[in-house]
């Protein structure tokens, strides 16, 4: 084994997805992180490092009774999770912790105990983007994809197609939201949003939590769960302003990020044999595939549309029906990593048969923020 | 109609905001590399040289991309309207709407030429907008 490997030992989502009105979302972060102890074994007192975003990781510690040596607040978004998994395998690494809890809980649905979405009227988002009428992610998240889809001759068939193939795998998984197949009309003819997306390029809205525990690779052996380990990982920010990316075409944190990951994991695309990309909404697997290299730019679109990333196809693609068809509670990225986690264990809904190395890209704040994380399943 | 949700100036962004009310598109410029910034900052993003002068930009643009909002925020009124990015012809992107024009698919056209029109909220706010260039 390469020295300085880590694992995640525990992972788990909250004992309920979908409508949890009776918890709110501290009481979402800690159903998780019990459960994920559960997973794995250990207690509070085990737990020397913590990691969340959406709550501060002082409201996490102490609800758990965890009194840590390491604290990551990182909050940039959906993708937050896979930027506290890189952290907290450097901090391992650094013996800043042995083993730290990394949560997620919200109540995107019923709104317990939730903040707000406010930009301060002063801040740069507020003077230059919020007069002109965005209503939240729908209407900003969205904003470059016209440019996109000129640019390469897609389609708005391309965006829904997406969204069908994913429903095709949400079918598989028990848990997921939405179930019922769709098909291309069933996407275009939808309630119209934010044109071109239509509610089904769209992701859920619903409340839940998810946790992950991570150690040195060594002692993982000695817990009860089959060791994940962390092959590779990377981050970056572009901007906090939609209108302000680099590139409408490209998003400049994921190439960052993903060939942060892939350099570091010593891996190419064509090692991954399971693929997860944060999908708020039905553009985003496509700029994903592209900027992460396993596609050129201006093929993603038939990629899919050829069936690569569905059942049965060379590269299977948000494999628990994604944000689009599984849940998404408002920050999706841990959910993304609990699916890859499954995929590793061999005990997925929707299992990729042999997999060995999973990839998580998260996204945050609207093309703000990215964090890669590749996942193995044989000891680095 | 509750107020429009208007941006709150800072010392940083003032030159903009006295430019829309006076009727002028400002952008900022180095004086070491050239290059054209937005939004406003004291110094260029390109090569952090704080040596920037503020100048009137020609107020002509691209359509460079959009979504038109079907479930209107409330200060917007009750009908569907556009959330634009804008090319402006020195280089910068900027968020806006588009006025004078139908807001539909068919009417939007990407690339179509642009230009800025200035939509007075308050005394001291007026927001660059833009049209479609005549002629």
């Amino acid at each position: 084994m390469k020295p300085k490997s880590v694992a995640v030992v525990g992972a788990a989502e909250t004992t309920k997805m979908g409508r949890i009105p009776d918890v709110s979302v501290i009481g979402l972060h800690a159903d998780a992180a019990l459960n994920a102890m559960a997973d794995c074994g250990l207690k509070p007192s085990d737990i020397d490092g913590v990691a969340c975003a959406g709550i501060s990781p002082v409201e996490l510690a102490h609800y758990l009774g965890i009194k840590p040596t390491y604290a990551d607040g990182t909050s940039v978004g959906g993708c937050s999770f896979m930027l506290h998994v890189r952290h907290a395998a450097a901090a391992i690494n650094e013996g800043l912790a042995t083993t730290i809890l990394i949560t997620h809980g919200e109540s995107g649905r019923s709104r317990v105990g939730a903040g707000g979405f406010a930009r301060s009227a002063s801040s740069l988002a507020g003077q230059f983007e919020m007069p002109y009428g965005p209503v939240g992610p729908p209407t900003m998240f969205t904003v470059p994809v016209l440019r996109y889809l000129k640019t390469y001759g897609y389609t708005v068939e391309d965006l829904a197609n997406v969204a069908v193939i994913q429903r095709e795998w949400a079918a598989l998984n028990p848990r997921a939201s939405f179930k019922d197949p769709i098909t291309v009309d069933d996407v275009l003819n939808a309630d119209m949003i934010a044109w071109p997306f239509t509610k089904l390029m769209c992701c859920l809205v619903t409340d839940g939590g998810g946790a992950l525990i991570l150690t040195s690779a060594e002692r993982a052996k000695d817990f009860p769960q089959k060791p994940v380990y962390i092959l590779g990982t990377g981050e970056s920010v572009e901007t906090p302003m939609v209108s302000q990316m680099y590139d409408f075409n490209s998003s400049t944190a994921f190439r960052i990020s993903g060939a942060k990951a892939f350099k570091e994991a010593g891996l190419t695309p064509a090692d991954v044999d399971h693929l997860m990309i944060y999908d708020a909404f039905a553009h985003l697997p496509l700029y994903g595939l592209e900027d992460l290299g396993f596609v050129k730019p201006g093929e993603a679109a038939a990629f899919v549309r050829e069936r690569n990333t569905a059942i049965g196809g060379k590269l299977p693609l948000n494999t628990n029906g994604g944000g689009l068809s599984y849940m998404h509670s408002g920050m999706y990225g841990m959910y993304a990593l609990q699916e890859s986690v499954r995929q590793m264990r061999g005990t997925a809904a929707a299992q990729v048969k042999g997999a060995k190395v999973s990839l998580s890209q998260g996204v945050g704040g609207m093309f703000a923020a990215a964090g890669t994380v590749i996942f193995g399943n044989e000891a680095p | 109609m509750p107020p429009r949700m208007l941006p709150d100036p800072t010392p940083e962004t003032r030159h903009f905001w006295d430019g829309c009310k006076e009727g002028e598109l400002r952008l900022q410029r180095c004086t070491a590399c050239q290059e054209s910034y937005f939004p406003p900052r004291p110094f260029c993003p390109k090569c952090a040289c704080r040596e920037v002068e503020v100048y009137k930009a020609s107020g002509k643009a691209v359509l460079w991309s959009y979504v038109i909002n079907h479930r209107p925020r409330p200060d917007m009124g009750t009908e569907p309207y556009a959330i634009a990015v804008v090319k402006l012809a020195e280089g910068p992107t900027m968020m806006t709407n588009i006025v004078d024009c139908a807001q539909t698919p068919e009417a939007l056209q990407l690339d179509m030429p642009l230009a800025v029109s200035f939509a007075k909220q308050t005394d001291d706010i007026s927001l660059p907008l833009f049209a479609p260039a005549k002629g």
